[in-house]
């Protein structure tokens, strides 16, 4: 009977530590199906964190190859999936702080404008209820794209924080920002997506 | 408390963390502006529609990984 710790644990959790196990012994088919099953997902984080498509390419092959040299430190504590979804993250964190950056427009152009008196100079509208249109491909890729048009600083901050739920202090240590420089980005991330987006959700006139 | 207040202390507000009384004057000029109802409702909107446009539906295929990069990361990991 096999007694070994993968064996021991519950099924997924065991597969993940015996695929690690033959990466660990040089057993290459493992890696490949590592990175054929998970790589497209991951390409797809990567892609959101570093819109240049050869950005995102050179981030998930960073991160393959750092999981690779790392594969001593997987413990199953978390699934395969997600310990390699962080080192994505982090791979697109360095490449964003060491590549060159693309001209982006400026977060202010973005944000509402107000009058001297504090009203609003272009008072909101209702939107529809985005909710059942909300899972469709098309609207998830235009909503991915506006995403994408984000300056660099915000975007980053609400990927973090609102898609990858990560809390204000481990978003802040991750950037070198302090709580409140996150919470102020965050905010304006948010806002300014709404601008991104408003065009498409609003109401017209009646 | 003014429209541009409103929208500052927005995220405070959802993340229920203004003080009793601000939350009340918050919610007291919430009740007399519509406009700042339709921008909390559109950002809540907006908040809702990028969770949905960023996490996989169940039983959705990801992207394709191209070949090429497949490759690529498979021949740098055997020169590692």
């Amino acid at each position: 009977m096999d007694e070994s710790p993968a064996s021991r644990l519950a099924p997924s959790v065991g597969a993940d530590l015996a695929l690690a196990d033959r990466i660990r012994r040089g057993d290459g088919g493992a890696f490949e199906e590592v990175l054929r099953v998970q790589g497209g997902r991951l390409l797809s984080v990567a892609r959101r964190f570093l819109p240049n498509e050869e950005d995102a390419r050179d981030a998930l092959q960073d991160a393959f190859l750092s999981a690779y040299r790392a594969i001593d430190r997987f413990d199953g504590q978390a699934s395969l999936g997600t310990w390699l979804h962080r080192i994505v993250v982090n791979a697109c964190l360095t490449k964003l702080r060491t590549r060159r950056r693309h001209p982006e427009r400026s977060i202010e152009d973005l944000l509402p404008a107000f009058l001297d008196d504090g009203h609003q100079a272009n008072p909101a509208r209702a939107w529809r209820d985005p909710a059942d249109e909300a899972q469709r491909e098309e609207t998830r890729d235009l909503v991915r794209r506006r995403i994408a048009e984000l300056p660099e600083d915000y975007r980053t901050v609400l990927l973090l924080r609102d898609i990858e739920e990560m809390d204000t202090e481990e978003t802040a240590r991750l950037l070198g920002l302090t709580p409140g420089a996150v919470k102020t980005r965050l905010h304006r991330a948010r806002q300014a997506l709404r601008v991104l987006l408003e065009p498409h959700f609003r109401q017209e006139l009646s | 408390m003014t429209c541009r207040e409103v929208v500052e202390f927005l995220m405070a507000y959802l993340a229920d963390e203004l003080p009793g009384t601000q939350r009340d004057v918050f919610e007291g000029h919430l009740a007399l502006c519509p406009p700042c109802v339709n921008y909390l409702d559109s950002y809540q909107h907006t908040m809702r529609l990028s969770k949905a446009a960023c996490h996989c539906p169940d039983g959705a295929a990801p992207a394709d990984v191209p070949e090429e990069l497949i490759l690529a990361i498979l021949d740098a990991s055997r020169r590692n």
